[in-house]
């Protein structure tokens, strides 16, 4: 429920249609489901937190004096013998849109009620995730190996392990909590919790709809869009 | 199977916001490309402010798709989109409060080092 084409609550596009909903009587987001404009709301504030995070980093890594270790030589990684630069980020960048692109695919196959590609979906998309923080955790063991630890590192600025393992463990423990919730998921979208106006939810007598894997896409893609800032501050700048 | 994923779908009832599958596919395969340039830019080692200028072009091009196609924020109801957006225009403020006081912090640390405290 996208659009701002919902029954009964026809708004005019633009600053107009805004206007009108802001400023209509007892609910904003007039029609838009209120689990949807809730997880807005958390990742509004969860956009804060990895604002802080990375504001932080970049406070941490310009006011020091000590030479910051060179992410392009940190993260190679050995392939057939030779070292290339950032090769097992790019892959988990590679497997993280991948997923993502497979959530947006479910959200679209949900709403058009396909419970099979649905399913399907959201379950590669759990398994994308999971190959993610498998070589995440590949890539803290080989780091810790090398002996980077919070408060020193032998490559250069001590300040570095403690923010890599600070975000990138913040942004992992988003993606742990994703895959758990997207098999879930896939569970309850094969099981049919979302078919026949819908089995009714844990801890709840409201009735399932295809808009909570809207919803879990929203989350999932949130996960994926701070990874493309980690990725670009953190490992490339 | 049912038929709701026909693309023509005139007849029916229109169904709830669905969108050509052709759009989800050309904004993915857009972040693979995108993606792919941003690690050219450590490929190649572009140094300065060329490769800062690319980094940030990328990031912002691949968030701003994610956020606009895949996160269906280009199609939502502009009260939504407008409470999400403004308030990152704090934490731009916040960036260069913080940028201004690193700049700060490591003038001061390089003056007492090599300068001394006087006294």
């Amino acid at each position: 429920m996208s659009d701002p084409k919902i029954d009964g609550f026809e708004l005019k596009p633009g600053f107009r249609g805004m206007a009108s909903d802001t400023g209509s009587d007892q609910t904003m987001f007039k029609g838009v489901h209120w689990g949807k404009a809730m997880m807005w709301i958390f990742l509004l504030s969860d956009t804060f937190v990895f604002s802080c995070f990375l504001i932080a980093y970049m406070k941490g890594r310009g006011s020091t004096p000590v030479e910051w270790p060179n992410p392009s030589e940190v993260f190679a990684l050995e392939a057939f013998g030779v070292p290339v630069p950032l090769l097992l980020i790019a892959l988990m960048t590679f497997v993280l849109i991948t997923s993502s692109g497979t959530m947006a695919l479910a959200v679209k196959y949900g709403y058009e009620k396909n419970r099979k590609m649905c399913g399907w979906l959201v379950l590669a998309t759990a398994i994308g995730g999971l190959t993610f923080v498998g070589m995440q955790a590949y890539e803290w063991s080989k780091l810790i190996h090398e002996g980077v630890r919070p408060w020193e590192n032998p490559f250069g600025a001590a300040q570095f392990g403690s923010f890599f393992f600070m975000i990138t463990g913040f942004h992992g423990t988003h993606v742990s909590i994703g895959v758990i919730f997207l098999f879930i998921y896939a569970y309850k979208v094969f099981a049919g919790h979302y078919e026949n106006g819908g089995k009714r939810g844990w801890f709840t007598t409201m009735k399932g709809d295809y808009v909570e894997i809207e919803i879990l896409g929203l989350y999932w893609h949130f996960v994926d869009l701070v990874w493309v800032f980690i990725f670009a501050f953190f490992y490339l700048w | 199977m049912d038929d709701t994923n026909q693309i023509n779908e005139k007849d029916k009832k229109p169904v709830d916001s669905t969108h050509k599958i052709g759009i989800y596919l050309w904004i993915w395969g857009l972040l693979f490309v995108l993606s792919f340039f941003s690690y050219m830019v450590d490929w190649y080692q572009f140094q300065g402010m060329l490769r800062w200028s690319l980094i940030l072009f990328f990031m912002f091009a691949k968030a701003g798709l994610i956020m606009a196609f895949f996160m269906h924020l280009f199609w939502e109801r502009y009260a939504l989109v407008n409470v999400l957006l403004w308030p990152m225009t704090a934490i731009a403020c916040f960036v260069f409060l913080m940028a201004a006081e690193f700049e700060y912090t490591l003038f001061s640390r390089m003056f007492y080092f090599f300068v001394g405290g006087g006294a």
